[in-house]
């Protein structure tokens, strides 16, 4: 691949310095021989087919069924697998952590931007941001606020920090007046701040 | 002080800003390029936070997040010895030139 190959798949401008040195790399690293255009594409068409859809479809079948719930918080590898996500070996251990009345869970990664992309996508940029990372760990009541949320004022609120090694996903509370939803129809409550738990699932 | 990307707890009271942009075609691709590479063995999640942890703190507060991650992809490229920052500003210079 030469570099006007890549040129052709950047649509952007006008570019950064910095940006376009990340298209110089690339274009480098091809001539190298070190990687291809089309391994290049199926990463970035990998990536753009996660979306957080995927991460509420997990909550929805935890929210309907106790014992595959059990299995997900306990094993999240082994329950995702039962519905055919199969997360690769090298993709960091993911914990899930159940929202109740008592407890509530917020994750942040206040070192940079780890997050459990294998189920939500790509992280959104207020989550990598220097005041949600500074602020989540200080005052994550106040910062729940901003986004519209207020756990029971009773719960307790546990802050879960993300590391290279570990990530998290919330199983939000589900929602009264949800009985006798199907499975499909609850997930569409389930949003993606209600899975980082900066928000209870939406109502119905 | 702690170090500028060890964030948790600073005094900081900014409000969230809560907007989202669609990722350009240049941040897709160059996160792309990190996992390619990561799945070739030629660089590790560890590496590249190092690399970005060590940017100098006015250049880590600067960059976007991309950004960074081009910057330390520089750098983790060019200390193994796979390019070096002349290959990388002559091509730089040349897509340029190609109106980019």
């Amino acid at each position: 691949m030469t570099a006007t190959h890549v040129v052709d798949h950047i649509h952007d401008e006008p570019m950064s310095e910095v940006a376009l040195r990340s298209v110089a790399i690339e274009a480098l690293l091809a001539e190298k021989g070190l990687l291809t255009d089309d391994e290049v594409r199926r990463q970035v068409n990998l990536m753009d087919g996660r979306t957080p859809a995927d991460g509420a479809r997990v909550v929805a079948r935890a929210w309907v069924d106790a014992g595959f719930k059990a299995r997900l918080l306990a094993d999240s590898r082994s329950a995702l697998a039962e519905m055919g996500i199969e997360i690769p070996a090298e993709t960091p251990h993911l914990t899930v952590v159940e929202n109740t009345d008592d407890v509530h869970n917020m994750v942040v990664c206040t070192l940079c931007s780890c997050y459990p992309r294998m189920l939500l996508g790509r992280p959104p940029d207020w989550y990598k941001s220097l005041a949600y990372r500074a602020r989540a760990v200080r005052d994550p009541r106040g910062v729940m606020a901003e986004f519209g949320a207020a756990p029971p004022a009773d719960a307790e609120v546990r802050v879960l920090d993300s590391t290279a090694d570990l990530r998290y996903l919330v199983l939000p509370r589900r929602p009264a007046g949800t009985e006798g939803m199907s499975e499909e129809e609850l997930a569409a409550l389930v949003s993606r701040d209600s899975m980082i738990g900066v928000t209870d699932a939406l109502a119905p | 002080m702690p170090a500028a990307h060890d964030r948790g707890g600073w005094p900081d009271d900014t409000p969230i800003d809560r907007s989202e942009h669609e990722y350009s075609d240049w941040e897709r691709r160059v996160d792309a390029v990190h996992q390619v590479l990561g799945q070739q063995g030629i660089r590790t999640t560890d590496e590249m936070r190092r690399a970005i942890e060590s940017l100098p703190p006015e250049r880590y507060e600067a960059l976007s997040y991309y950004e960074k991650w081009t910057a330390a992809l520089e750098l983790l490229l060019i200390e193994k010895g796979i390019l070096t920052g002349e290959e990388i500003d002559a091509k730089t210079a040349e897509l340029r030139a190609q109106g980019l």
